[in-house]
């Protein structure tokens, strides 16, 4: 019987209430940025349904007020760049105030360019070094095994990142253990630092991959909050095997005709200039 | 050098390899602590953390040959609250599994332990490799890891509960082939960050660690003959270096000579330079395998063509009190 999601927990009661959380986490994605004047606003909106279905949509159980509770559900951002769309679901989610959202990246904030456990509770790895979170996602799943836990843990990795070679060791690892309670979604947004993912490395069919290295794979519209829901469902009730989620989605998702105006659709590790920001907003609807 | 006498061909009584304790401590240790999760990239048989793994196979788990992954589900492990006992040989855990240590244990200051086995030249035939010469160069340069490198069997034993004890990261050094006994107990003194005097004198100090303290007390044997009477501080922990022995080393002996079996850069030689030019300066020569790579080779003609013998010990200690 799988445990309850704790009360202080924030569930959606429906679709509807998800898009608004999910719109909500954009604004504070490039207001934050914009604020900080640098940060990868554009890799953390291509991920922000992946990211509002697990906090909001019922699947990760987690208590703000007792970030380290021990039987939580653990969500590891390996594409430590796109801290702006944890830390926004983080403040949604109660784990710290909504304007501590404005000290992004400034010095003495715990909200640094790239994830830091030892300082943030609701962080589950240190990332930004690419490549490495399914390898602690891999640790943690083992460690809920040995202590016949229920938890179970996501990690969001880049199409770019599964170029790292650590990637696919975990990958082999996480099938010969049979980790079950581990999902892996890769935001397939199409897009690394300098230029298309598939001319820099291709690494298609990413599906094919992971089915290769024994996971059960579904490939999704990752910026369709409805697919979303019902793969991470999936995911969670396969048996036997880990889950791989490939997330098809845009990078600088919400606020592509304003990218595409600047004549930049990768808009890679830039922030939005100020005088764009209620523009970007306004797309936002 | 004819007639050298290298590091493991001491006349002191000889034990068994460092790794060779740490297996069965380790073993030993397994069943009052159950936090204590072993994690192998395939050479557990070399490692011997495979005696850990056959008592308990539900808390052993070999991942293959994959070093980075290896450190990657070390610090997830960690962070669930276990204590994962992480070992490989020194080279491929420190080199190949270095960004990982970095990211996924020093940053987060996470409970991992690393051991390195198969460190140093005396390894022999399997060449260079396969040796880990750099590997406490890499281990002190992540921040908050404890570094530490037992002399024999008996400190290899009390070191890997001490490991365990300590709360944070920590690497082991330890070595491949049988090396002579530092201390006749079974139980020699061990405190994390506390050299052991294992001779005392007033003439000169030895710091030496791994298999170079009986080096050292070989050579404070030579030197004895000669009127000359050596301190051989035992400095199994390289990090945090134990500040007030060498401040009293240099005060009492006014020269120290620093023996390791490792590149002089960033090894026990240059924390020791550090605190003793600022605490108090005084005469230093250096005895390790300078800045080149091993060979292939017998273990013994290893260690005596790098000069890691009693006889040149002894001739550094003369040296460094001439300097005096």
């Amino acid at each position: 019987m799988r445990r309850k999601t704790p009360e202080t927990a924030t569930v959606a009661r429906d679709l509807e209430q998800l898009q608004q959380i999910a719109k909500r986490l954009r604004v504070d994605i490039l207001r934050s940025t914009t604020e900080a004047g640098s940060g990868h606003p554009s890799s953390s909106l291509s991920a922000v349904e992946v990211v509002t279905a697990l906090y909001f949509g019922g699947f990760l159980r987690y208590d703000p007020k007792n970030p380290h509770w021990p039987d939580r559900d653990r969500f590891i951002l390996s594409k430590g760049h796109a801290a702006p769309v944890l830390y926004a679901a983080l403040a949604e989610a109660g784990f710290f105030p909504r304007e501590d959202l404005m000290t992004l990246r400034k010095l003495g904030s715990p909200l640094e360019g790239h994830p830091n456990m030892a300082r943030l509770g609701g962080v589950e790895a240190s990332t930004g070094s690419l490549g490495q979170g399914l390898s602690i996602g891999v640790g943690q799943a083992l460690a809920a095994r040995i202590d016949r836990k229920d938890y179970r843990v996501y990690v969001l990795t880049g199409d770019g990142e599964i170029g790292e070679g650590q990637i696919w060791e975990a990958a082999a690892s996480a099938a010969k253990y049979r980790l079950d309670n581990l999902t892996c979604i890769v935001d397939r947004n199409h897009y690394q630092q300098t230029g298309a993912a598939e001319e820099v490395l291709n690494m298609d069919p990413i599906d094919g991959k992971f089915t290769a290295f024994g996971w059960h794979t579904i490939t999704i519209n990752g910026n369709d909050l409805g697919e979303v829901v019902q793969a991470l469902r999936r995911a969670t009730e396969y048996r036997g095997q880990p889950t791989c989620i490939v997330s098809l989605t845009h990078k600088g998702q919400g606020i592509l005709p304003l990218l595409e105006k600047l004549g930049d659709t990768n808009f890679h590790g830039k922030p939005l200039p100020a005088k764009y920001l209620d523009e970007a907003l306004a797309l936002l609807g | 050098m004819a007639g050298a006498t290298s590091a493991l061909q001491s006349k002191r009584p000889l034990g068994k390899a460092t790794r060779d304790a740490f297996g069965r401590a380790l073993e030993a240790l397994g069943a009052e602590r159950p936090d204590v999760v072993v994690v192998d990239a395939d050479v557990s048989n070399s490692t011997r953390t495979e005696w850990f793994g056959q008592k308990f196979p539900d808390r052993f788990f070999n991942i293959g040959i994959a070093e980075s992954n290896l450190v990657g589900i070390a610090g997830g492990l960690a962070s669930c609250g276990k204590t994962p006992v992480i070992a490989s040989f020194a080279c491929f855990i420190m080199c190949n599994g270095y960004d990982q240590l970095r990211m996924a244990v020093a940053y987060p200051g996470l409970n991992v332990k690393v051991v390195g086995t198969h460190a140093g030249i005396s390894i022999g035939e399997d060449g260079a490799s396969q040796m880990g010469i750099e590997d406490v160069a890499l281990a002190c340069s992540l921040p908050g890891f404890v570094v530490v490198v037992p002399a024999d069997e008996a400190s290899a034993k009390a070191a890997t509960r001490a490991m365990l004890d300590h709360r944070g990261p920590v690497y082991m050094r330890l070595g491949r082939p049988d090396v002579p006994k530092v201390y006749e107990t079974d139980n020699p003194p061990f405190r994390l960050g506390q050299a052991n005097t294992v001779r005392d004198g007033r003439d000169l100090t030895i710091v030496a660690n791994g298999l170079m303290v009986a080096a050292a007390l070989d050579a404070a044997d030579q030197l004895a003959a000669e009127g000359i009477e050596a301190r051989v501080l035992d400095m199994h922990t390289v990090k945090p270096i134990d500040r007030e022995a060498l401040k009293k080393a240099a005060q009492e002996t006014g020269a120290i000579v620093v023996a390791e079996e490792h590149l002089a850069h960033g090894g026990l030689g240059s924390v020791v330079a550090m605190a003793v030019a600022e605490l108090e300066p005084v005469p230093i020569r250096y005895v390790n395998l300078g800045d080149r790579f091993g060979e292939s080779g017998s273990p013994e003609g290893l260690l005596e063509k790098f000069g890691l013998t009693a006889e040149n010990l002894a001739a550094a200690a003369r040296a460094v009190i001439a300097a005096k």
